[in-house]
């Protein structure tokens, strides 16, 4: 939970006069509050930590940081099914209303 | 074993593998004082590929693991109420409180949710304006200005059924503990890179000068890791004791100016108790007296909570690095990750669930041989 994660900015809007933006981790694309890095700019790459862009990061180091969390698995663990993961674990039924959304679009996105 | 090639660049591992041995004259005790870096030492087996004066002790740096019993027990408690819909981060589904966890809450009926964002359990409140929605507030330096700022959102879109449960820990009090306690073998910290990357690193140098103990500020992937081991060595083998920053990439001396402003604002410093470690002054963060509207504790009073421990549990010692996880006698036989007795065993940050994930259930015999057979294991299910 402590690990942050690089991803790119891809589109940027104020919400609640808010600065948000989606940002692409590899794949995954999550909605990426901009209040704490106000100067991002579409295109460029932050370390995120639960939603919220901390720091910028140069392109290079993104990239290889993020190809090697997708292979130790961190990006499963940060976006994928916490509820499936918490059921095998325990070796339970998945509980009721933890279903997999129909429509995953990080899913698709990943693909 | 975990091999060289494993290494996202085996040349420069290799490279930072022959310095740290070139380095080494002496014996050394090192903590990794993050979770995360814990679960990558272990899974690339940096820990038997260094020298074996070299020894990594495993810090509280795992979130999960030291929020307290009491915490977890209040979060049972409200989640459990019909008029809740409770959000929490997805690791913290299967920690164990007095007997349940949110998993089996949540199995009886509970409206449990995990987010994968605190914004996104402030959207939930504003779909759900009937419920009463609470989000789970733990962690580090990295997590508390999310927090921080989903409270702020909060007040000034004025959404008056979010509340939030704090249990904020703070690093530099944590560090300081460690030191001042007569047990304490460390003598040098890899401290954890993205709580830097919000706090700078101004915090160290006052700590490294006071207790005379190297601080370098490392990352999380291997090479950082070992170019932190490094560093730490070359200033004990020379006795210096200074800060060091090993992961320029993501962290500099102020860190976040305006991540402190909004931590600054919403909270307030607290003694916070870690569990299986106590009472630490000074080292938490609760709601500032401006936000207690929004403190769930306050909000649903819930107080005289009992609590029940594990009394076989030794996860405090394995918090202070001062047994390793195969050391507790249940290890790997009444804990395991299906049945976690300590919150060390079901964080993948924790100390004891990254020895079970990598086959690490003996403890490694220094110098002889065999010691390498649990690591071969290890690389046929990493
Ligand atoms: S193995 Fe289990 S019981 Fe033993 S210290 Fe770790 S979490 Fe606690």
């Amino acid at each position: 939970m402590c690990l942050a994660v690089p991803g790119r900015v891809l589109e940027i809007e104020e919400r609640d006069a808010t600065r948000m933006a989606k940002v692409d981790f590899g794949g995954v694309v999550k909605d990426v509050c901009l209040e704490y890095v106000p100067d991002m700019q579409v295109g460029d790459y932050a370390i995120v930590h639960v939603g919220f862009a901390l720091q910028r990061l140069d392109e290079e180091s993104a990239r290889q940081t993020l190809e090697l969390f997708e292979n130790l698995g961190v990006l499963e663990e940060e976006f994928g099914d916490h509820w499936g993961r918490a059921a095998k674990d325990a070796g339970a039924e998945r509980p009721a209303g933890t279903e997999l959304p129909a429509d995953r679009s990080e899913k698709e996105a990943r693909s | 074993m975990k091999y060289l090639d494993e290494f996202s660049d085996p040349v420069l591992a290799e490279r930072l593998f022959d310095d740290i041995r070139a380095l080494t004259t002496r014996p050394w005790s090192l903590m990794e004082v993050c979770g995360g870096q814990t679960h990558s030492i272990i899974r690339h087996g940096i820990d038997q590929l260094l020298p074996d004066e070299i020894r990594l002790i495993h810090g509280p740096g795992c979130p999960v693991c030291v929020t307290p019993l009491e915490i977890i027990d209040k979060a049972l408690e409200i989640a459990s109420r019909p008029d809740v819909i409770f959000c929490s981060f997805g690791d913290m589904l299967r920690v164990p409180g007095s007997g349940r966890d949110l998993f089996q809450v949540k199995s009886e009926g509970a409206d449990v949710r995990v987010v994968y964002s605190p914004l996104d359990a402030l959207r939930i409140a504003q779909e759900n304006p009937e419920k009463q929605v609470v989000f789970f507030g733990i962690g580090f330096e990295t997590t508390a200005p999310p927090n921080a700022m989903t409270v702020y959102q909060a007040k000034k879109l004025s959404i008056p059924n979010f509340s939030l449960l704090v249990s904020h820990v703070r690093v530099p009090p944590a560090i300081d503990a460690i030191m001042n306690s007569p047990d304490c073998q460390v003598q040098a910290f890899l401290a954890a890179g993205h709580v830097c990357t919000v706090m700078g690193t101004r915090e160290y140098p006052d700590l490294a000068a006071r207790h005379e103990v190297p601080i370098v500020v490392t990352g999380f992937e291997p090479l950082d890791i070992l170019e932190g081991i490094r560093r730490a060595v070359r200033q004990l083998e020379t006795g210096e004791h200074t800060v060091e920053n090993a992961y320029p990439r993501a962290v500099n001396e102020q860190g976040s100016p305006a991540a402190q402003k909004m931590l600054a604002d919403v909270f307030e410093v607290t003694d916070r108790s870690w569990r299986g470690i106590g009472m630490i002054p000074r080292s938490g963060w609760r709601l500032s007296p401006k936000y207690r509207e929004y403190d769930a504790e306050y909000r649903f009073s819930v107080t005289g909570i009992e609590t029940e421990e594990s009394t076989v549990c030794r996860s405090g010692e394995v918090l202070q690095g001062l047994i390793k996880p195969h050391e507790c006698a249940v290890f790997g036989k009444e804990c395991t990750p299906r049945n976690p007795l300590g919150a060390t065993m079901v964080s993948s940050e924790g100390a004891c669930a990254a020895y079970y994930l990598y086959r690490r259930l003996e403890a490694p015999t220094v110098n002889a041989p065999a010691a390498n057979t649990p690591a071969k294991e290890a690389s046929s299910v990493g």
